[in-house]
């Protein structure tokens, strides 16, 4: 028994060391941590919030805080794990929260009240919540279908105008769409769609859909990229599908991007396929830098932060007088009278909804 | 064996199980705090409204028929995975254990090597063969990624392993002269086969499989990347209505329905093990190899070998072919650029970020799986082989669900751990420990008192018979299980990529996110991260090979 014993302190004390030895080399990386040191602001969002290091070195500067951000998947989950951890929150502002998921952040008391200084120049179509100003309006888009003008040019074909049109049999097997449990733009594809067919009408809707061959993908970057035939990432993956859910940024991010830059855009916009987006950023319930995360949001609807959105996320600031760039409405005109659906609609009906799509497209 | 073990037990039956419950404490401690604390605090979430417990829930979740469709699916997949598995591998445990050939070290080595790699590279890999403008996609057009067949193949080339190491590791210890003797009395070689053979055999077999299906029953990885938004598995299903749908009583109740499968499967296999631990008469495994004689013999070689080459070594190869398909190691350079967007450090960072993070979960895991070990040494009673079991547990138990319910359970004092670097690899370490148990177990249980007598009987120290005795042996499984937790821990995916901070990615979790995005420098880099998580976990497993001892671990 004696020699079991030590055998096992042996064992035990040799493993504890290391342990200590470890956590002592590892507590190092962990002092990037915000904590109570009011210095630090941080900034949780998505896996596509991009801007400028410029701007945000401006406002460090102003401010005389730092700003850490932090990227966590994409926009459902990142939302989803926000909720989950609120009570301590892994940092101060959460940005990326859409209109079509803005109900179970409020419900589940995700964000503390504040209203952004200059909120006042905030577009009034775009402000919600106005009572308790719990989320200020950051940037809207509008998704829609895009199609691939070569496809339909070398086919003698009408690109589709509007969501009737993507049912008819010419369009057989030519649409991808993402999944409308993981992806925000196939969620918004199928609320514009019961926004445009009504609480009986979506289902019919999607079964012809279905019937006429769409395709559904997990994300916006695999159906875009990979299966998008008028994406330059798709033309290199000889992708064939000529009709995808995406922005209505989408072509001019083609120019903006194309290597070499086209004179025109390679692809269009379905102009009545189009359901509008807002994204909304908020101050965190039990925020530890509170202060901090106020300065932030007061900065991310001035004029420098709105203006520098378009060309990173291509998004539309959402504030007055904030400069659209030019490419923006030379390649792609804003979509004419989007689907909209009043946030209280959508809490009442999202899960219901998408759990129906899902058994009746994916299953 | 059990001789040394009677023989002393009447004397220190007493404080041999206060010995033991002591020994106990810590791992119970460890597994209450980190595992049932947290599983119990997610599902509570999800099936506690103002303090009562929904129950009723439960109908209501099987009542809807896309989750019957999934648990079947789940069932299904994991039964035809494994009787794939079995034929298929069978065959390879065969060869492994009665031929000699050259190269059969590193070959046994080579057969591992899928099993220790991260169900993510697995995913990616078999992408890189049957996805799109995969291998199979340029030569014939043909794509597999989104149908059955890729998630079947990728499972059989996950776990042939187990059955070569479980049944094959066996197999080889088997004396030969006992079919000799049955045949030698007339028995027809199939009869002596199926009367001799067999029934040593299969309790191994009945193991091995029940280990196949358990791991394929709770697949994460490799559904999702190859099964695309149409195929779910329990965990894939507990994932999406935890993470996306955000339904968390849905998440709760199939978190409890897969608890009660998983408990199930390890309880037969519990059974079938100690079925496997009678008496059998057992002799080194270099007697019975011997090289392949006439055609037939030579023919099973070659197809084996050829099975594993088509079905083992092309993935790999290609996983590393694809990382290499850009001029000047494009795709690795790109590794070290944190301008991708995606995280805010250079995705090699993750590299380092594994590394310590595996590191430190293997101290857990040994520490945790050693005392456990230890306290299971000596003769079970039920209390034991109940502790035995919960052990087993985090095996089964969705990785999604552990993660989740750390992020909410262990946020505050005294347990607020939720902003160190600890919360990983502690998560880990969970999954490690039963692989040190299984490792250890055998090896302790095999220690010989009589040897230790008969070193004192000759003079030698207490301090000097264990050094002799003891250490030498228990020092190699421990290195063993070390090497197991190590790899296991690097390879973690499902509850990792709930708790690394985004900052902070690991090796699998930057994979996964590289491969969401498409674009071919995503892709790249994806294939190149998988390339070095493969090679690290091959290295440690060659190492391990040069340490192993015996030949029937479980795993």
């Amino acid at each position: 028994m004696s020699t079991t014993i030590s055998r096992i302190t042996a064992v035990v004390t040799a493993a504890g060391l290391g342990l200590v030895t470890l956590s002592a080399c590892g507590s190092s990386d962990s002092g990037s941590d915000g904590g109570a040191g009011s210095k630090t602001v941080t900034l949780v969002s998505h896996d596509s919030f991009v801007y400028s290091k410029a701007v945000l070195k401006a406002f460090e500067k102003q401010s005389g805080y730092k700003v850490k951000v932090l990227k966590d998947g994409d926009a459902g989950q990142a939302v989803n794990k926000a909720i989950l951890t609120k009570d301590n929150p892994q940092g101060d502002v959460f940005f990326g929260v859409d209109n079509t998921l803005l109900s179970r952040a409020l419900d589940n008391g995700l964000f503390q009240s504040y209203e952004a200084k200059g909120s006042q120049a905030i577009k009034s179509e775009y402000r919600v919540d106005q009572d308790k100003h719990r989320v200020t309006p950051i940037d809207s888009g509008d998704i829609c279908v895009n199609y691939d003008k070569a496809y339909f040019s070398e086919h003698k074909l009408t690109p589709p105008a509007s969501l009737d049109d993507l049912i008819k049999p010419a369009y057989k097997n030519l649409l991808v769409t993402e999944n409308a449990s993981t992806s925000s733009p196939g969620l918004g594809f199928l609320l514009g769609t019961a926004a445009k067919y009504g609480d009986d009408g979506w289902q019919g809707y999607w079964k012809k859909l279905k019937a006429n061959g769409v395709k559904v993908v997990d994300g916006w970057e695999q159906a875009y990229n990979d299966e998008f035939s008028g994406s330059a990432g798709g033309k290199k993956a000889k992708a064939d599908r000529p009709l995808v859910v995406s922005y209505a940024s989408s072509p001019p991010a083609e120019v903006i991007y194309g290597d070499p830059k086209p004179k025109t855009a390679p692809t269009g916009v379905s102009a009545g396929t189009c359901f509008r987006q807002v994204e909304y950023a908020g101050l965190l319930s039990n925020a530890k830098n509170a202060k901090g995360g106020k300065a932030l949001i007061d900065f991310l609807v001035t004029k420098q932060f709105q203006e520098d959105m378009p060309l990173n996320m291509f998004v539309y600031p959402v504030v007055e007088g904030a400069q659209v760039p030019a490419e923006f409405t030379k390649y792609g005109p804003a979509a004419k009278d989007p689907e909209t659906m009043a946030p209280a609609k959508i809490a009442a009906n999202r899960d219901q909804w998408v759990k129906s799509w899902t058994s009746l497209v994916l299953k | 064996m059990d001789l040394a073990r009677t023989e002393v037990a009447p004397r220190k039956g007493r404080t041999g199980n206060a010995a033991r419950l002591g020994l106990m404490a810590v791992p119970v401690a460890f597994f209450g705090i980190f595992f049932a604390y947290p599983v119990a605090a997610i599902v509570a979430r999800g099936l506690k409204v103002d303090g009562v417990w929904q129950w009723g829930r439960i109908g209501d979740v099987l009542g809807q028929s896309d989750i019957r469709h999934v648990l079947w699916f789940t069932t299904w997949q994991a039964l035809v995975s494994t009787v794939l598995t079995l034929l298929i591998a069978l065959p390879g445990a065969y060869v492994f254990a009665r031929f000699d050939f050259r190269g059969k070290q590193i070959l046994r080595a080579v057969v591992t090597v899928p099993f220790v790699l991260p169900t993510v590279v697995v995913g990616t890999a078999f992408l890189a063969i049957v996805g799109r403008r995969g291998l199979l996609d340029q030569l014939w057009g043909v794509r597999l990624d989104t149908t059955v067949w890729a998630i079947l193949i990728a499972h059989v080339f996950f776990n042939y392993a187990v059955v070569v190491r479980t049944v094959g590791g066996l197999w080889a210890q088997l004396d030969p002269r006992q079919e000799e003797a049955a045949r030698m009395l007339g028995a027809s070689p199939m009869k002596a086969w199926r009367k001799v053979t067999l029934p040593a055999l299969g309790p191994a077999v009945a193991a091995a499989a029940l280990m196949v299906f358990l791991f394929t029953f709770t697949s994460f990885g490799v559904v999702q990347i190859l099964g695309g938004p149409t195929f779910s598995t329990l965990e894939v299903e507990i994932y999406r209505q935890t993470s996306e749908i955000f339904d968390l009583s849905t998440a709760a109740v199939l978190t409890i329905i897969q608890f009660a499968a998983v408990g199930a499967i390890l309880a037969v296999h519990a059974w079938t093990v100690r079925r496997r631990e009678t008496a059998l008469r057992l002799v080194a495994p270099e007697v019975t190899a011997r090289r392949p004689r006439g055609a037939g013999q030579w023919a099973l070689l070659a197809g084996v070998l050829a099975s594993i080459a088509v079905l083992l070594v092309m993935p790999l190869a290609v996983l590393v072919q694809r990382s290499l398909d850009a001029p000047g190691f494009a795709y690795y350079k790109a590794l070290t650029h944190d301008d991708g967007g995606i995280f805010l450090v250079a995705p090699i960072e993750a590299i380092g970020n594994s590394l310590r993070y595996a590191l430190a979960a293997t101290v857990i895991a040994v520490l945790i799986g050693g005392l456990a070990a230890a306290a299971l040494t000596r003769r079970a009673g039920r209390l034991v082989r109940g502790f035995d079991a919960l052990l087993m547990l985090p095996l089964g138990v969705s990785a999604v669900t552990v993660g989740f319910g750390f992020l909410i359970a262990l946020d505050e004092p005294p347990l607020d751990l939720r902003s160190t670097w600890l919360l990983v690899p502690l998560a880990q370490a969970l999954v490690g420990v039963p692989f040190v148990v299984r490792t250890m177990l055998p090896v302790l249980r095999a220690v010989d008192g009589r040897l230790r007598e008969a070193a004192a009987v000759l003079g030698a120290s207490p301090w000097r018979v264990w050094r002799e005795v003891d250490l030498p042996m228990v020092r190699r499984a421990l290195l063993v299980a070390a090497g197991f937790a190590f790899a296991v821990s690097l390879g973690e995916f499902g509850a990792t990529v709930f708790i690394a901070r985004p900052d902070n990615p690991t090796l699998p979790v930057a994979v996964a996110r590289l491969l969401g995005r498409a674009g071919d420098l995503n892709y790249g880099q994806a294939m190149a991260l998988s390339t070095i998580l493969m090679v690290v976990c091959a290295v440690a497993l060659l190492l391990l090979e040069r340490v192993r001892t015996s030949p029937t671990g479980e795993f």
